[in-house]
């Protein structure tokens, strides 16, 4: 008998729903859950008030990044209603018998970050988190989405949430990168032909040659980055790569047990006939390093060309003009050559081993320039630890580059790290939403090799002048 | 958690004919830091509504005193961004109760449906049709009626419908949440937990 051929997304998918609802959503159930500081606590507060438990408290991983200092870090946090929600989360993981890494643990970090490099993401789970970027978590082919406060509740009363089954869409890049181009490159390539809503309603694989030859860490930045063209969720079937980097984490399995887990992973990929909603092939020879110019991560373009004309776009022009106003931005302007401010390099898109290397490649040698404040921020303290044993941080140190301590930092600006307003930051996250990295920042979103170049020369710069 | 009831609501609309107005600016990440879900509606378009000195902006439209309602009329892909169901809670604290847009984006309206805000998904065609009647009326009256699954400018009867599946439609009807549900189902889920490969 030949079953229907089907996607990896939807051998996931169906193997989580605990039932289905006529005209409603699916109950599906939820392998595993990471639970952090800012959108937890009404989560606990709901269970307080219902009387209820946590059903599968094991089941559960809480770690401390959104608000917490990247700097002396073993000193009480100041701001008063950041330490009220770190302890909060402190009593209530207790409280329930919940894992917690909280600040100064030796695992702590970002947890987009801290999952993978613990073994707790695994292929084929169901993986949820109170936080958009849980998307990263879909490079080791789990399912894996960001959740409101109310199903983080819900998880933890039943491990279950309620969805609908989004749509399928697959996006192939065919072809290989060209020496310079990294793989939030081809994020940003991707999402400025999508719009930040042309994948709002789909669940993405990533497929095609490229993200076979990717690493781990690359598949996870552009997993992550899925949301920012408003799908739930992206993608990568599991394969040697995935293995590879798996074998021998503390929370993989070990022995028989390992033997048996990649025997079945082996078995999550996409039938050759299986369809899909919509798909988009693209080339990488297409593909050079990027950089935002606008307000939405959908607002890049290929470092070398101008800023777009309002006619060139989808949108309203009223919006267009509005979005290049906040960035002090012309219509076709060049974007090499300009001035910056700030650069930060970190957060859950980019904030691992490989991203402190690629900004090492670069900086080696060189100094960073006088005109840039530079946020170097480990995405945990694993990450941290590689980039002193590797020798990055000597390189940093010597190009006066100082390392931060991990967290989410000025990717969303919730502590300290905030870019003052109308400073111009080359940024490795995700968004660059008007404010979003501090009232009235300006946020270019780009790889750690553009964000190099830029701290180096004090401008917008193509990383491929020193490679 | 509990919330009104929504059944008919018929009120004018504050017009918001930006697109792509993302969480971080329904709510700055700088106020995420409560651990209670009241409270949000002072800080709701934080930095659209207030200047650096804590002044009103007078050309924001929360602003202005001609407009006002249960009811936020936006441009296409209201919500997008991140997860953080503060900016449903802030949009309900500050009084609204249905947002109206030509496209949603997922977590948004996710967030929105789980704690008592309608969002109405109509066409490109309909929302200019609203802003245009707010524009010409600031107290033009829109009837969201969500046992019919209509939106209707009273003034013109121009009418459109709108989708929700029927589980959550009962459950805004009724001021249900999902986790009643769920713990309902107990046993059923602790059978699938038990036979779960991780």
């Amino acid at each position: 008998m030949q079953n229907q051929p089907t996607t990896l997304f939807d051998k996931v998918w169906d193997a989580h729903v605990v039932r289905k609802i006529e005209d409603g959503p699916d109950i599906f159930f939820i392998d595993r859950h990471f639970i952090h500081e800012v959108t937890s606590p009404v989560a606990f507060l709901g269970l307080e008030n219902r009387g209820i438990g946590v059903l599968y408290p094991e089941r559960t991983f809480a770690t401390a990044d959104h608000n917490t200092p990247t700097i002396n870090q073993h000193l009480p946090v100041e701001d008063p209603l950041s330490a009220k929600q770190l302890k909060a989360l402190e009593t209530n993981t207790a409280k329930y018998g919940i894992s917690h890494w909280g600040l100064g643990h030796h695992k702590n970090g970002i947890v987009h970050v801290i999952g993978p490099e613990n073994g707790i993401t695994l292929p084929g789970m169901t993986i949820v988190c109170g936080d958009s970027h849980t998307s990263t978590h879909g490079a080791f082919g789990a399912i894996a989405f960001g959740i409101g406060t109310s199903e983080v509740e819900m998880v933890l009363a039943s491990q279950c949430i309620m969805q609908p089954k989004p749509k399928k869409m697959r996006i192939k890049v065919n072809g290989s990168l060209s020496k310079g181009v990294a793989p939030k490159d081809v994020a940003l390539y991707i999402i400025s032909k999508l719009t930040s809503a042309g994948a709002t309603g789909y669940f993405v694989e990533y497929a095609g040659e490229v993200f076979e030859n990717m690493s781990m860490e690359g598949r996870m930045t552009v997993c992550n980055m899925s949301i920012e063209m408003g799908a739930r969720g992206g993608m990568v079937a599991p394969d040697e790569t995935t293995f590879a980097y798996l074998n021998g984490r503390e929370h993989a399995p070990k022995g028989e047990a390992w033997e048996k887990a990649v025997a079945y992973w082996k078995t999550l990929k996409t039938d050759a006939d299986a369809t899909f909603d919509k798909e988009y092939v693209y080339d990488a020879a297409d593909i050079e390093p990027m950089i935002t110019y606008g307000t939405n991560p959908g607002m890049g373009t290929g470092i070398s060309r101008n800023i777009p004309t309002a006619e060139e776009m989808e949108g309203g022009k009223s919006t267009y003009d509005k979005a290049l106003n906040y960035m002090g931005f012309q219509e076709n302007d060049s974007m090499i050559g300009k001035a910056i401010d700030y650069v930060f390099i970190g957060s859950c898109t980019n904030g691992r081993i490989e991203d402190f290397r690629a900004f090492a490649s670069i900086v080696k040698g060189r100094k960073k320039a006088d005109s840039v404040t530079a946020w170097i921020v480990p995405g945990s303290h694993v990450v941290e630890a590689q980039i002193k044993e590797e020798g990055i941080l000597d390189i940093l140190t010597e190009a006066g580059f100082e390392l931060r301590q991990p967290g989410c930092s000025a990717c969303l600006a919730m502590n300290e790290d905030k870019i003052p307003a109308g400073k111009y930051a080359v940024s490795t996250s995700n968004r660059n939403f008007e404010g979003r990295q501090g009232p009235g920042a300006r946020t270019l979103l780009a790889s750690p090799l553009v964000a190099a170049a830029a701290a180096v020369t004090g401008k917008i710069t193509d990383p491929r002048e020193f490679l | 958690m509990a919330y009104d009831k929504f059944t008919v609501l018929t009120s004018s609309a504050v017009p918001l004919p930006i697109e792509n107005v993302d969480t971080d600016q329904i709510i700055p990440a700088r106020f995420l830091k409560a651990t209670k879900r009241e409270g949000f509606g002072d800080n709701l378009f934080r930095d659209w509504r207030y200047a650096n000195d804590e002044t009103p902006k007078a050309d924001f439209v929360l602003n202005n005193p001609i407009y006002s309602g249960k009811i936020l009329v936006a441009g296409k892909n209201f919500g997008s961004g991140s997860s953080r169901e503060h900016a449903a809670w802030a949009l309900y604290d500050y009084g609204f109760r249905c947002v109206v847009s030509s496209f949603f984006a997922d977590i948004f309206k996710g967030n929105a449906l789980n704690i008592g805000i309608l969002p109405v998904q109509i066409s490109a065609e309909f929302l200019d049709k609203l802003f245009l009647a707010i524009e010409a009326d600031p107290n033009a009256e829109i009837e969201v009626n969500l046992p019919e699954q209509t939106i209707t400018i009273l003034a013109t009867g121009e009418q459109e419908s709108f989708d929700i599946n029927g589980y959550k439609k009962h459950n805004m009807m009724n001021g249900f949440d999902d986790i009643d549900y769920l713990q309902a189902m107990k046993e059923e889920i602790t059978a699938f937990t038990a036979a779960s490969l991780y």
